[in-house]
């Protein structure tokens, strides 16, 4: 019987305010293989940063828990890198050192100095920032920064990559580039990501399997889509094959007809 | 909070553009006269802030000469100040014995209990607004404690000080230590709570140690507040190293004020007000700019 990578394992999650108390996430079970990319798409304030803040381990669930290689994940860790919205870089430090800090924390017993610093620029190269390694976050670009911080995170060679919507505050162009470099890392480093995201064209063009969530509270796993389409997969030559505009077209039914945003976010 | 005082660097950048401007109007001009232009441009800039000032202190000048020059006048006019005071402002460091001293000397006398007092200060309370900001507790129990302690006078705490350590050097260090440490501490506490969650979660996810944590990401998160607070706290320390040496003696130029007052040396009083005013700004640009060196791009995100 062959066990699960990443088992998120019946997760719920109850918020208590005063003596308010909101369900967010009710129930809520996926398995995900090894090198699989799967995104979490649904409407805005369904839970998905939720559930992906405890997969990260930063919120505990309520009932239920995560299983990364059969052990239980219940504090955050470098195994599990976020690359988070709105980019977290640390603003006093260069692009270089933001990268080095993580390098420095996760490798600073197994490499050498000169390997951490070779390490370092490898990973910054491989978002092509290399370029930019000693300007401050406030000096490149929104695109730019949010290569930094999927190089931070490819950095600390997690066992899984979580993007909170890394792409949501960026321009078309600025995002299908970044797009396109996501999906040659992950072609090439075969890292298993779960992504939020909004957009139903993203989750398509990247994901193996796209996970849909109903309405909050108490957000389920409404469906899950597996997207057959094979890698290497090219934007222009996807816009006319048959499969991904029905892939698209489930998930569009599924965001708007049944599962229609109803109150005003 | 105090957040207005930091970065008004507008006037500088606006330098910039005027110079690129005419770089581009002059294509052919050879690099020589470029450099001519940048010198003139900061010759004018140069001139845009001292100028104004200058002339209000002629003014002033003018006025003050006017109004203490009539007969009856009670105080000094200009003109009599630099003509029984002149050794205090030409010769700062003149040194003839015990009390016989350049101004010069008494502002580092007292500037050195500042910097004792408030160095102390810089350090406790920056521990301190660590723990407050940090410990919602720490917060509960302190914070109402600190907000009545801070609104005590400086000189009321003198007594009790001089009661304590029986002797006015430590108990003059003492009033500037507890006069200047509540901004720092308030501002340390209110920049370690204004740390954005995302700086947290990247310190979760690396596992950073407290010490790490400490070192690596709250002191420069907050150190622009940090330094709203040490600004606040070194002027504070100025006003009440005067007030106290007036009170407790020694060769500061808070004493130098009081001694002159007690032989009538008017004029000697003026100078020292000048004195105090210019080391006071000094101090508060001197934080600034340490601020702001220290705290380049944190601001700007
Ligand atoms: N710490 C918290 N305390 C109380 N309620 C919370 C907390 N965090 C999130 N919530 C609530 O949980 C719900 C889901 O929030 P979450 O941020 O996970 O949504 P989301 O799907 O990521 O939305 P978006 O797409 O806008 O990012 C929201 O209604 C939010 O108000
Ligand atoms: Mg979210």
């Amino acid at each position: 019987m062959n066990r699960p990578y990443l088992k998120i394992d019946q997760v719920s999650k109850v918020f208590n305010r005063g003596s308010m108390s909101t369900e967010v996430l009710k129930d809520i079970s996926l398995d995900i293989e090894r090198g699989e990319f799967v995104s979490i798409i649904g409407h805005s304030g369904c839970g998905k940063s939720t559930l992906l803040n405890i997969i990260a381990g930063l919120t505990p669930a309520t009932i239920g828990g995560i299983l990364l290689e059969d052990r239980e994940v219940n504090s955050p860790g470098p195994d599990r890198a976020v690359v988070f919205q709105n980019h977290s870089l640390l603003p006093w430090l260069t692009v270089y050192d933001n990268v080095r800090l993580a390098v420095d924390k996760v490798f600073g017993r197994q490499k050498s100095r000169a390997e951490r610093h070779a390490w370092t620029m490898h990973n910054l190269d491989l978002v092509q920032m290399g370029h930019a390694a000693d300007k401050r976050p406030s000096e490149v670009s929104g695109g730019m920064k949010q290569r930094v911080g999927i190089a931070r995170a490819l950095a600390m060679e997690p066992k899984v990559l979580l993007l909170d919507e890394p792409f949501g505050a960026l321009d078309a162009l600025t995002r299908a580039h970044l797009q396109d470099s996501v999906m040659q890392i992950h072609a090439t480093l075969g890292n298993t990501v779960i992504m939020i995201t909004h957009d139903v064209d993203e989750a398509v063009l990247l994901s193996d399997r796209i996970v849909m969530m109903t309405n909050g509270p108490s957000a389920r796993v409404g469906e899950v889509l597996t997207v057959p389409l094979a890698r290497p997969r090219k934007r222009l030559e996807l816009v006319t094959n048959a499969t991904y505009t029905k892939s698209r077209e489930s998930v569009l039914k599924f965001l708007y007809e049944r599962h229609q945003f109803v109150e005003a976010a | 909070m105090t957040m207005a005082v930091r970065n008004t660097n507008m006037s500088d950048a606006k330098a910039i553009p005027t110079i690129a401007t005419k770089a581009v109007v002059l294509p052919f001009v050879p690099p020589k006269s470029q450099t001519g232009a940048r010198i003139r441009q900061m010759a004018i800039n140069i001139a845009t802030a001292v100028v104004p000032p200058l002339i209000t202190v002629a003014l002033i000048l003018i006025v003050w000469q006017i109004l203490c020059a009539r007969p009856g006048a009670t105080l000094p006019a200009p003109s009599v100040v630099w003509a029984e005071a002149n050794d205090l402002i030409v010769s700062p460091f003149f040194n003839f014995g015990s009390q016989d001293i350049g101004l010069g000397w008494r502002v580092l006398v007292s500037l050195q209990r500042v910097l004792v007092g408030f160095g102390l200060a810089a350090v406790v309370g920056i521990m301190l607004g660590t723990l407050v900001g940090q410990s919602v507790w720490a917060m509960r129990g302190l914070d109402p404690v600190f907000q009545v302690l801070r609104t005590v006078p400086p000189l009321a705490w003198l007594p009790i000080a001089l009661a304590a350590f029986r002797d006015s050097q430590p108990s003059a260090i003492f009033v500037i230590f507890i006069t200047s440490i509540w901004p720092v501490i308030i501002n340390t506490a209110v920049g370690i709570r204004n740390i954005p969650q995302d700086y947290r979660n990247v310190a979760l996810v690396l596992r950073l140690n407290a010490f790490e944590y400490f070192a690596k990401i709250m002191v420069p998160a907050a150190a622009p507040y940090i330094f709203t607070g040490l600004r606040i706290g070194i002027g504070l320390s100025w006003l009440a190293i005067v007030a106290a040496e007036m009170l407790t003696g020694g060769v500061g130029i808070g004493f130098f004020i009081w001694d002159a007052w007690n032989s009538s040396r008017l004029p000697d009083i003026v100078v020292a007000l000048i004195y105090i005013g210019v080391v006071g700004f000094m101090l508060d640009r001197l934080v600034s700019l340490i601020g702001r060196l220290a705290t380049r791009g944190v601001a700007v995100n």
